[in-house]
């Protein structure tokens, strides 16, 4: 029975494949590889467009959907129309404004976040007293929802900016802090006995072993922080806003326009690629010295 | 041989590169380090043989200041440096500034220039570590641990890792070294070969303390082949109780 099914798949290989006996591989410089029409089309429809080959496919099939008339204009407008609602509503003026509001407030939420974040994951990944001090706190912090500790800053902070400068921060700080905390205390020990033993003092043993050794966990941080304060930013204006990305969408949604919503939508989306193609270049830069995974 | 005593010292002061009284070490109830004595002379080459678990490595630890005996006195230079059986560079850090690591002064680099010239790696400064094979790395952390110009040198197993050919390179490295820097150098191994290559005496640690010790006074191609070689090797082996084996 194993036997002629042994069988059956050596003499699929061979027909398929090299002339080569079963059960061994043959390796060849790549050029040596027939060009087949197929992967010629694969390498051109690889090169324009890399990963943002799904995306495009999408929108195409999108826009066909809608000129067809198979999806509803108010259901989802086609691309194109939403990429000329957005042109009309900059041209009325409503988009530009609201756009630097929102920029403005998930600037200043990230800064305040960032840098509370990085001082106190900093001081607690470093000092024993820095982890009694911070850590309880920002662990208990972890596992609260960002979106539970909305209607409480509400009552707190009010309506105004506060609130939603803070909600932005909260997002962007605590996994700031809990990721650059681990990323401290998991520089490798033998390292740590390793610089000590060159005499190097305190400061070099911070900034050329701790801080570096960091790195990777802190970028892991950054994209968190940077992703949760989208996250933030669109919870805090869909409540109680009468400016900004999330009203845009909240005003949509009422006059039933839903090009606008998914405007606004089009544009958080933007910014999440932008904070992920920024995090993907520090990465490129600061992570030099490691080989990473270059999937084939 | 006139001595300057410095005023204030109370006894003689030691020529020797590292001294070990009746040091003890115990983890819980195991006792490693019984009563050990060992005396390391200025710029001589010592290598501690014994076979693995035998305290070998918590003998160096003491000596190195990163752990603390449970009896007894160790003294060593406060110039010292260690060499690791792995190379332990930083992966992000380039080379360096992995050997510019504990050195300060404007000198820093050109001086960490020098070394790696002297350990064969003149023109790598610039790599990364994760581009060296194992012998180069092993020549870096070399070069880390001789830049600060250090009066002792321990040596973890640190060629024991690399491949043969590769160590037989690194023992002639040692021998040149030597000649340039003047450190005392305490070298743990298993390997006999490698302590008849390199030493001047070689002590074996037995039941937690020095059991034997050996004078090697033989000329660089008598330590290849000689008939004196071959007596201090199976010396060694019986020292180790593998006489029998061989």
């Amino acid at each position: 029975m194993t036997e002629v099914s042994l069988d059956r798949r050596a003499v699929g290989s061979a027909a398929a494949e090299t002339p080569s006996a079963p059960g061994r591989e043959v390796f060849l410089p790549r050029d040596a590889r027939r060009q087949t029409l197929l992967r010629a089309l694969r390498e051109r429809l690889r090169w324009p467009l890399g990963i943002y080959t799904t995306p495009v496919v999408i929108l195409i099939a999108w826009e066909v959907l809608a000129r067809a008339g198979v999806l509803k204009k108010t259901y989802a407008p086609a691309p194109t129309s939403i990429v000329k609602s957005a042109i009309d509503l900059w041209q009325q003026g409503v988009l530009g404004p609201d756009l630097a509001i929102s920029l403005q407030r998930a600037g200043i939420g990230l800064a305040i976040g960032l840098t509370v974040g990085i001082v106190t994951g900093v001081v607690g990944g470093l000092l024993r007293s820095g982890e009694y001090l911070f850590n309880g706190v920002v662990q208990i912090l972890n596992t609260i929802p960002l979106l539970a500790v909305l209607p409480l800053m509400i009552v707190w902070f009010g309506i105004d900016e506060l609130t939603k400068v803070l909600l932005i921060s909260f997002g962007a700080g605590v996994p700031m802090y809990v990721n650059l905390f681990a990323a401290i205390r998991g520089v490798d020990q033998r390292l740590i006995e390793m610089t000590r033993t060159t005499g190097a003092g305190t400061w070099r043993l911070v900034t050329r072993v701790l801080v570096p050794g960091a790195l990777p966990g802190f970028l892991v941080g950054l994209r968190f922080s940077l992703a949760y304060s989208v996250l933030g930013l669109v919870a805090a204006e869909t409540v109680n806003a009468d400016k900004g990305l999330g009203f845009l969408i909240t005003q949509g949604q009422t006059y039933l326009q839903t090009g606008q919503v998914f405007v606004g939508l089009v544009i958080y989306s933007l910014l999440g690629l932008l904070a992920d193609q920024f995090v993907r270049f520090l990465e490129r830069v600061l992570l030099r010295w490691r080989p990473s995974y270059e999937a084939a | 041989m006139s001595i300057t005593v410095a005023p204030h010292s109370t006894r003689p002061l030691r020529q020797a590169g590292a001294v070990v009284e009746k040091v003890v070490r115990r983890f819980g109830d195991r006792v490693v380090l019984d009563h050990l004595d060992l005396t390391i002379a200025d710029e001589e080459l010592v290598v501690l043989l014994g076979p693995s678990g035998c305290g070998k490595s918590t003998l160096l630890r003491l000596l190195a200041g990163l752990d603390r005996p449970d009896g007894g006195r160790v003294e060593v230079p406060a110039k010292r440096a260690i060499v690791f059986q792995a190379d332990r560079l930083l992966p992000w850090q380039r080379v360096l500034r992995n050997v510019t690591l504990g050195l300060h002064g404007p000198d820093a680099d050109q001086r960490a220039l020098d070394v790696l010239a002297e350990v064969g790696l003149s023109g790598r400064e610039k790599a990364w570590p994760k581009e060296l094979s194992g012998g180069e790395a092993q020549r870096v952390s070399l070069a880390r641990a001789l830049v600060s110009e250090p009066e002792l040198v321990l040596l973890d197993e640190p060629f024991a890792a690399l491949d043969a050919i590769t160590r037989l390179r690194m023992h002639d490295l040692v021998r040149a070294l030597r000649s340039r820097h003047h450190a005392a150098m305490l070298l743990v191994t298993h390997d006999v070969d490698e302590a008849i290559a390199l030493a001047d005496r070689v002590v074996v640690m037995s039941d937690g303390r020095i059991g034997t010790s050996h004078l090697v006074e033989l000329s660089a191609p008598d330590r290849e082949a000689s008939i004196a070689r071959e007596e201090l090797r199976s010396a060694l082996l019986e020292d180790l109780g593998l006489a029998n084996q061989h």
